[in-house]
């Protein structure tokens, strides 16, 4: 008999420490279905973040280290300047790449350092149990925006995609969603075309993940898939930000 | 081999070159603008990395990725700066992760001024950063110590796996003196918990954290005999005029330095009086000091702060000598002839 599916090898035999409906399982197995695929897995090194992925080395089955919170970047940098022949990625959780890690994440999009970044935009502080972060959108309620975020005391959400595509250094930018099917099937491409660009010395690339938090959201798993798709992707606007490499092709 | 005349950022730079070091980062402040200047010529000239980072708590996690993945990394700054490279020095430190960070201390706190000073004493000897850690810290008093201290940073860093400071400060960053090269290292042995990709065998992963109870403690512990082995092993100290001495001064680094002049007037008007340098501040040459003070009846504190070296001073004076303090905090520099005046002055008031 054929097997038609199986877990990926870069997945190890653990059981997560994720909550029932939360997106970082499903793009954990997106990532290593794509290292699979591509082959690259016995020379890929991983940068877990500060947050819910903080455990990633126990999950994925390759090298990876620990990085302070926000810090991966920085990290991602220094192996990849020193390792250019391996496959760098860091996997960060909005917290973590866009409150008090923003210096690296844009300083490393400047210098167009050929890494690829998973972001993880659940719109809250999921590992602290639910504070509002850079990404919670206007009115959305966490345990320190009780009466929802108003963006008169609280400012406004980071848009990363959108703030990136700036960047000179920047070669791939797209913002992606777990929220259905056919969205998980496009993360799962965009994430692959991040590493391929990686493996073609082409530069910097990010792919922005609208992901569930159903505990910290108060909602079902299914309620919170649904408030992606009618609330989140509406701030958040699905699509390619950036791709230096197709732009080439034009010219 | 020829000397080389060099500022200490220079040889500073030219010892972590001969020693291995592949990475640099780091982001400028004076008065070690110097480093980076230097690094960045020189690095790409040795096929190693340099990074002008966009901070220094960048500067310190990129040098935490080099030594991820095994090679032997280097970072400088001044006081400002090795505040914010805390956290990293933190992190290295529970990742057990070598790496050789230099401090061209300056005045502070806070912006203080660019002058020289060893006011981040504490800062170095006693972590610096969040949790129960040490950092092996040296204290130079010329550029050629200060090449010879950063050529052995790096074995000591990968021997231990832990971070090395070197606490010297903006006088020996920026004078120039000659320096005798040792011979650049080659071949250095390969790091088996290194992350490069886990071709041929189990996947490494490199972690601070420990969640499972008791897991934690017991990394802690593991840490605690470490320490107490550099304790053991790694002391680093000199002493000079000390054999038949009434009295001894206890300085570290440039400070030392200027005592060390102003001892030769104190002996050529009679007075008894010795040096004892700490050349690790962390682990402190407590015993040594003990033994030299065993015939004194004075103990002199000299330090460019506000005596922060006291504690550790009194620490080793079991015997209860009584202790003087002459400090000049806030970037002054001590001349020979006013800690001679100093000294002159308690000699007689016995
Ligand atoms: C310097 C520092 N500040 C704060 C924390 C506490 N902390 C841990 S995770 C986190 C936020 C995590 O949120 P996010 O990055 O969005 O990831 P998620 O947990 O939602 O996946 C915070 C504030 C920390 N570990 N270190």
């Amino acid at each position: 008999m054929k097997a038609v599916y199986k877990k990926p090898e870069s997945l190890k035999e653990e059981i997560t420490t994720y909550c029932p409906g939360c997106g970082h399982g499903i793009i954990h197995k997106l990532i290593a279905e794509v290292i699979d695929e591509l082959g690259i897995r016995e020379k890929t090194i991983g940068v877990a973040p500060v947050g819910c992925a903080v455990l990633a080395y126990n999950f994925f089955n390759f090298d990876v280290t620990e990085s302070a919170h926000g810090r991966a970047p920085a990290v991602a940098t220094g192996i990849k300047r020193l390792l250019p022949d391996r496959i760098v990625f860091t996997y960060q959780g909005d917290g973590d790449l866009a409150a008090i890690g923003t210096a690296e994440i844009i300083h490393s999009a400047a210098r167009g350092e050929n890494i690829t970044v998973i972001f993880v935009n659940n719109a809250i502080y999921g590992m602290t149990k639910g504070q509002m972060a850079p990404t919670t959108l206007p009115e959305q309620k966490t345990t320190t925006t009780i009466y929802g975020r108003n963006p008169i005391h609280h400012g406004y959400p980071l848009k990363v995609c959108e703030l990136l595509s700036q960047i000179e250094g920047v070669c791939y930018l797209e913002r992606v969603s777990i929220d259905s099917v056919p969205n998980i099937i496009k993360t799962k491409s965009a994430i692959k075309k991040a590493f391929l660009y990686q493996i073609e010395n082409k530069g910097f690339s990010l792919i922005e993940i609208l992901s569930t938090c159903p505990v910290n959201w108060k909602m079902t798993p299914k309620e919170a898939m649904n408030w992606i798709k009618e609330v989140m992707s509406k701030y958040f606007v699905l699509g390619i930000y950036k791709d230096k490499s197709e732009q080439k092709k034009e010219v | 081999m020829k000397k080389q005349l060099l500022t200490g950022c220079e040889a500073a730079g030219e010892a972590a070159i001969h020693a291995g070091c592949k990475f640099y980062a780091g982001y400028p402040i004076t008065p070690q603008n110097r480093f980076p200047e230097y690094m960045s010529k020189r690095m790409p000239e040795e096929k190693g990395v340099f990074i002008q980072a966009e901070s220094e708590l960048s500067a310190i996690n990129m040098v935490f990725g080099a030594s991820v993945c095994g090679f032997r990394a280097l970072t400088s700054s001044s006081s400002p700066g090795i505040s914010l490279k805390q956290e990293g020095i933190s992190y290295l430190a529970g990742c057990e992760l070598p790496a050789v960070i230099i401090n061209m201390n300056r005045g502070g706190p806070g912006l203080g001024d660019v002058t020289p000073s060893q006011s981040d004493y504490f800062q170095a000897t006693r972590g610096g950063g969040h949790g129960d850690y040490r950092t092996i810290v040296y204290a130079p008093w010329d550029i050629q110590e200060l090449y010879d201290l950063t050529y052995i940073a790096f074995d000591i860093a990968d021997k231990y796996r832990n971070p090395v400071l070197i606490l010297a400060d903006g006088i020996i960053a920026q004078i120039m003196e000659p320096v005798k090269f040792k011979k650049p290292k080659k071949n250095l042995p390969q790091k088996k918990w290194a992350l490069t990709g886990c071709k041929g065998r189990k996947p490494n992963s490199i972690k601070s954290l420990f969640l499972t109870p008791g897991i934690l403690e017991k990394h802690n512990w593991k840490l605690y005999k470490k320490y107490r082995k550099i304790e053991e092993k790694e002391v680093k100290y000199e002493k000079y005029f000390c054999d038949d001495i009434e009295s001894l001064i206890v300085s570290f680094g440039t400070c030392a330095r200027i005592c060390y002049e102003s001892i030769k007037i104190t002996r050529d008007k009679g007075f008894k009086i010795g040096l004892f340098r700490p050349i690790t501040l962390w682990p402190f040459p407590y015993k040594q000091l003990e033994e030299t003070i065993e015939n004194a009846k004075k103990i002199y504190v000299v330090e460019m702060n506000l005596g922060q070296m006291i504690d550790d001073v009194k620490i080793a004076n079991r015997k209860n000598l009584p202790i003087y303090f002459y400090g000049r905090p806030g970037g002054g520099v001590p001349t020979p002839e006013e800690i001679y005046n100093f000294i002159r002055k308690n000699e007689s008031s016995i």
